[in-house]
């Protein structure tokens, strides 16, 4: 009998969503299950670290691995996994850019311990414990700053329908060229069931938040002044969030042709304001108060200002 | 011993009005630091904001974008655009932990060669005072909110 | 297959090689990925020079070229061809300023040398990534389009059409002249405006090369340079053109006993029929009718004697309509003029207020022979005036209405003194800021009207009230500032001197033609010195006020430069496009339409079709403006490519 090819799962800063998004295949899970052994995945099955180690090297098919890399131990995991397989899938934003969790980035890991462990209102820590204080690195990063990386997922989470794409494509064979993305090239605004109501010359007067926005049901988010990302996110999800009646905030990334998704997506809404003169600019600006945190939710990590950036 | 630190700008100039002016500091043998790095578009409408966080990632210490006037762009709105971005992305890289005095954009016509001068010996001086980026800042610093 | 790719660091004399260490500059370069020859000459743009690159191209298989000499200003374009001859895509280069932005600007040889070297280096990296282009050419269609019947425009048209060019001379008004034929006599030399404009005005309609339409307005401009697409609208007239030989027997036998229609053309100060001629020598000679002042149009039961009048021709029609018709041009030259600032604007000077406070283009006509009064200046009531005052810069050199100067009012106003007294013998005291009179003739003709006795008062006026005499007399007051104290100057008959304005549809007809307008309002010319006439459009020129106040002989004189500039293109036949165009790349758009508001020549368009963006490339510039905003990275720019440009940005800050 031929042996089933070996994949393994592993998380490393996440918020879980990931390995959720595997159950969530529902009934194909089965068929994933039929067609693969699976060695290693920690919030599903009892493998331990060491069973890795045992395993030859490139003796995995492909490991799946979510979240970014914030620790040494996380660091570890990823270079073991690597070791051992002969490919490795960024799974999810996390993995692919950071993630939220790159917002960390945003300020240092003295401040965040700080906050989170003393100075937040609903914190009682006399005695100062921090746990995990000798295992974080200084700052977050997207797995392929650490290893190299085969392919990439997106999504936060990666949707059903491109992950049980991307399992058949990667255990077919039929995987496009190392490197991509497992996911349409094109942004979301082709898929967006309310495209036909956007306006052909749309210049935004101002920018609402959707907290405080009631927003139509029909019409095109952007067109009602919500910062909608679609235009700059890959697509592939189907458009879930707009059919929530949520703007996109750009968990797919970027195209395949742009460097810096938050860079990018800013150029874009940037250059779209009506005003021109600075005071009507910055006034119609004041709609975003949180710049980073809207056109970086997912990718700061990945930012190509933070290249050079060292890990420790 | 190591070398003093000299900061090093990518300058965006627009073919039209900056790039002419910078050459006409040239023809008039004005003399200014040689710490910025010129890199001709059409127009400063054509500056991505990747550009900037490309530059800034791969060394520079403070990036420059040259443009025509307000109402005199050679493709009458392009620079118009630039401010629109430029506005946000100000906001932006300041959270992200970027001094303000790194991220300049300034308006200088064709017949303006003696601003180019100004401007780039001003530049250069207080990113003189403000260090290398490529250090690790201290964040607190500069963390807005 | 990697590039191969030659360098050639330029001496420029001691230009360059004075200050950058250009020895070290070449042993640099030598080393760098994919250079394959390094190389320095005393001056890369002279013959050997370019002959050196030729024959590396030649004989080293070069498919790269980068040239670090002057500004690419100067000789990118030398260059370029220099390739383009050795058979190898001129686009395959890449130009690096390291004299204008390095060796005269840096005093600090190290300095300056270390910024050519990240310079060069950039252009390396970059240039590998430069993919080969075609210029494109398009032909220029042979006729040419003139707006506006001024006479600027009609200079312009019968420039081309002696020059055997097709004109199409187009103006809304029912005849040409504009305000021109308005004038009574002309500064400084008092000729008669109608008769030096007349035969123009004739001269046109005859010419064989003209097409002239009056009553038509351009409606929408299609197209880029050579080959414009106009739709123009004709407004009816209710006469057909043709069948009517300007007998006037219509606007005798019109129902109307008396013209009771302000006349406009003698700025209300007459009244016409329904059925009129706009003046004596209009042309087209064919008389017009007004829809919103006859009887037939308002009520249909009009006896219609008109008609009866014009029986054998049988030229007047009511059921004329509106019609549109599209032409092809090549170049379109816009002369279409001004508008006379409105001097209630100014309430303190009284116009429309008390009678007989008139602005000078009321008094032209009324010293004008074929004008209400038949030359006779009158007041309100008929009487002479015997003082009269006439106050300077009324719109022009205020920072409460314009801030310029509109150049004619200095010259009207000494001529319209000179006039007046002339005509009535009356006192005339002129009150001014500066006396402008710089043209050929100009200060003499001031000498001679300060000699005829015209009286000069150095300050601006501030009000005009009315004397409180019964008589209708007002009084001027007004700093005198070479006596140093404030006048109170009596007169019968005040003359505001207005300025010019840019006309009231100028920003709609600057959109329409796709140029721009200068802050003022004026259309913006391409370079005010060295470009007067040209616009930053391809194609389009300008003659005339439509670019800045100016006198019938510089008007003139930029209609001619307007033409030959046409000429130019015209007889050039085709003209080569930059290829530095943006592109869409269609497999890769998403068709989120961030993109189609961003471009002001309108190249980028959303295709129902295909639901994706697509951009004319006849009409894009190049700016890259959409290549940036293009969120989804899926538009690009031939020469400015994001990758080239990423590329050029590492290696500036890449250390060896």
């Amino acid at each position: 009998m031929t042996q089933k090819p070996k994949v393994a799962f592993y998380w490393c800063a996440s918020c879980g969503g990931c390995e959720e998004a595997v159950v969530d295949l529902g009934a194909k899970i089965l068929d994933v299950a039929e067609a693969v052994d699976i060695v290693f995945w920690p919030v599903a099955l009892d493998f331990k670290r060491a069973d890795v180690e045992r395993l030859p090297v490139r003796s995995l098919l492909v490991s799946f691995i979510n979240g970014a890399i914030r620790s040494h131990e996380q660091e570890e995991m990823a270079r073991l996994l690597r070791r051992k397989s002969q490919l490795v899938v960024a799974f999810g934003a996390c993995a692919q850019l950071g993630g939220i969790p790159g917002l960390a980035n945003l300020s240092t890991r003295r401040a965040l311990l700080d906050e989170a462990y003393l100075k937040s209102p609903s914190t009682v820590n006399p005695d100062r414990i921090f746990p995990q204080v000798a295992e974080l690195d200084e700052t977050v990063r997207p797995l392929d700053r650490v290893i190299d990386v085969d392919y990439y997922l997106p999504g936060c989470p990666p949707v059903p329908g491109i992950i049980s794409a991307a399992v058949e494509a990667l255990l077919t064979g039929t995987a496009p060229p190392r490197g991509s993305v497992l996911a349409p090239d094109r942004a979301l605004c082709e898929e967006c069931p309310r495209k036909d109501s956007k306006p052909e010359k749309l210049l935004l007067a101002s920018f609402q938040r959707i907290s405080l926005a009631a927003a139509d049901e029909t019409k095109c988010l952007l067109a009602q002044g919500l910062a909608c990302l679609g235009p700059a996110t890959r697509g592939g999800c189907g458009a879930l969030c707009i059919a929530g009646n949520m703007p996109c905030t750009g968990c797919f990334g970027p195209t395949s042709r742009v460097r810096d998704y938050g860079a990018k997506a800013l150029s874009a809404l940037g250059a779209s304001i009506e005003a021109t003169e600075p005071e009507a600019i910055d006034a119609a600006l004041d709609g975003i108060p949180d710049a980073a945190g809207l056109f970086y939710r997912y990718s700061l990590a990945a930012s190509r200002l933070t290249k050079e950036r060292s890990c420790r | 011993m190591p070398e003093a630190y000299e900061p090093k700008i990518v300058a965006f100039f627009c073919n039209w009005c900056t790039y002419l002016a910078a050459d006409l500091a040239g023809t008039s043998r004005l003399k200014y630091a040689p710490n910025a790095r010129v890199i001709r578009v059409m127009c400063s409408g054509r500056v991505d904001p990747q550009f900037v966080m490309e530059a800034f990632g791969d060394g520079a210490d403070g990036v420059l974008i040259g443009g025509c006037h307000p109402g005199d762009c050679h493709y009458q709105e392009g620079n118009y655009k630039a401010l629109r971005r430029f506005h946000l992305l100000k906001r932006m890289v300041k959270q992200m932990g970027i001094e303000e005095e790194r991220l300049r954009l300034e308006w200088i016509s064709a017949s303006e060669g003696d601003r180019v001068r100004a401007v780039i010996d001003d530049m250069v001086a207080r990113l003189k005072e403000l260090g290398p980026r490529r250090r690790a800042p201290s964040r607190e610093e500069v963390l807005v909110g | 297959m990697p590039e191969r790719i030659g360098v050639y660091i330029c001496h420029c004399g001691t230009n360059i090689a004075g200050v950058v260490d250009v020895p070290d500059l070449v042993r640099y370069c030598a080393d760098l990925p994919g250079v394959t020859v390094s190389r320095d000459y005393k001056y890369m743009c002279s013959d050997p020079g370019q002959q050196l690159l030729q024959a590396d191209i030649r004989d080293q298989d070069l498919t790269r070229v980068v040239v670090a000499a002057c500004s690419p200003h100067l000789h990118e374009r030398t260059f370029r061809r220099a390739l383009e001859e050795a058979g190898l895509n001129p686009y395959f280069f890449q130009m690096v300023n390291i004299r204008e932005h390095a060796s005269w600007v840096h005093t600090d040889r190290a300095g300056a040398t270390a910024r050519a070297r990240d310079q060069i280096r950039a252009a390396v990296r970059r240039v590998a990534l430069h993919r080969p282009l075609e210029t494109r050419t398009v032909p220029i269609h042979p006729d040419a389009l003139v707006v506006g019947g001024g006479i600027g425009g009609i200079h312009a048209a019968l420039t081309l059409a002696n020059a055997g060019k097709r004109v199409y001379l187009v103006e809304r008004e029912p005849t040409i002249g504009g305000h021109m034929a308005q004038f009574d006599k002309t500064f400084p030399t008092l000729d008669c405006a109608a008769c030096i404009l007349t035969p123009k005005m004739t001269a046109v309609r005859a010419h064989p090369n003209i097409t002239l339409w009056t009553m038509a307005e351009v409606a929408q401009v299609e197209g880029y340079v050579g080959n414009y697409r106009v739709t123009v609208r004709h407004k009816p007239r209710y006469v057909i053109e043709d069948a009517c030989v300007g007998c006037l027997e219509c606007i005798e036998a019109c129902v109307f006993k008396e013209g009771k229609v302000p006349d406009d053309f003698n700025l209300g100060l007459s009244r016409r029929k329904p059925v009129y001629l706009p003046f004596p020598q209009a042309v087209p000679q064919v008389v017009v009718i007004d829809p919103e002042r006859c009887i037939e149009f308002k009520t249909g039961k009009c006896k219609k004697t008109c008609v009866e009048a014009c029986a054998d021709r049988n030229a007047i029609r009511f059921d004329m309509t509106e019609r549109t018709e599209t032409i092809d041009a090549g170049t379109i030259i816009l002369a279409t003029g001004y508008k006379v600032f409105d001097a209630r604007r100014q309430p303190f000077y009284g116009y429309g207020e008390y009678p007989n406070v008139y602005t000078a283009m009321e008094i032209e006509r009324l010293v004008n022979a074929s004008g209400p009064t038949g030359g006779e200046l009158r007041l309100r009531d008929g009487r002479a005036p015997r003082v009269v005052g006439i106050v300077h810069c009324v719109g022009s050199r205020d920072v409460n209405t314009n801030r310029w100067c509109s150049r004619v009012c200095c010259m009207y106003s000494l001529k319209l003194a000179h006039l007046i007294r002339e005509r009535t013998g009356a006192e005339v005291y002129s009150c001014y800021i500066d006396i402008r009179a710089p043209g050929k003739s100009f200060e003499e003709f001031y000498n001679r009207v300060s000699e005829e006795g015209v009286q000069f008062i150095r300050g601006k006026v501030a009000d005009v009230t009315p004397a409180g005499d019964g008589d209708g007399r007002l009084v001027m007051r007004v700093e005198d500032t070479l006596l140093g104290f404030v006048r109170q100057v009596p007169v019968d008959m005040v003359v505001l001197a207005t300025g010019l304005e840019p006309q009231e549809d100028a920003a709609a007809v600057r959109r329409l033609f796709n140029i721009t307008c200068s802050n003022e309002g004026w259309f913006l010319e391409r370079h005010p010195k060295l470009a007067p006439v040209n616009t930053f459009t391809e194609g389009i020129f300008l003659a005339g006020c439509c670019q800045g106040p100016k006198d019938i002989p510089d008007t003139v004189a930029q209609a001619g430069a307007a033409a030959a500039e046409a000429m130019a293109l015209i007889d050039r036949a085709e003209i080569e496009l930059e290829p530095n165009t943006a592109y869409v790349r269609e497999e890769d758009c998403s068709g989120c339409k961030t993109c189609i508001p961003l471009c002001p020549y309108g190249a980028i368009s959303f295709r129902e079709q295909t639901k994706k963006a697509a951009i004319q490339e006849v009409l894009c510039k190049g700016c890259g403006t959409c290549v940036a905003s293009c969120p989804s990275g899926s538009i690009g720019q031939n020469l400015f490519e994001d990758e080239q440009i990423f590329e050029e940005i590492e290696g500036v800050l890449t250390y060896a």
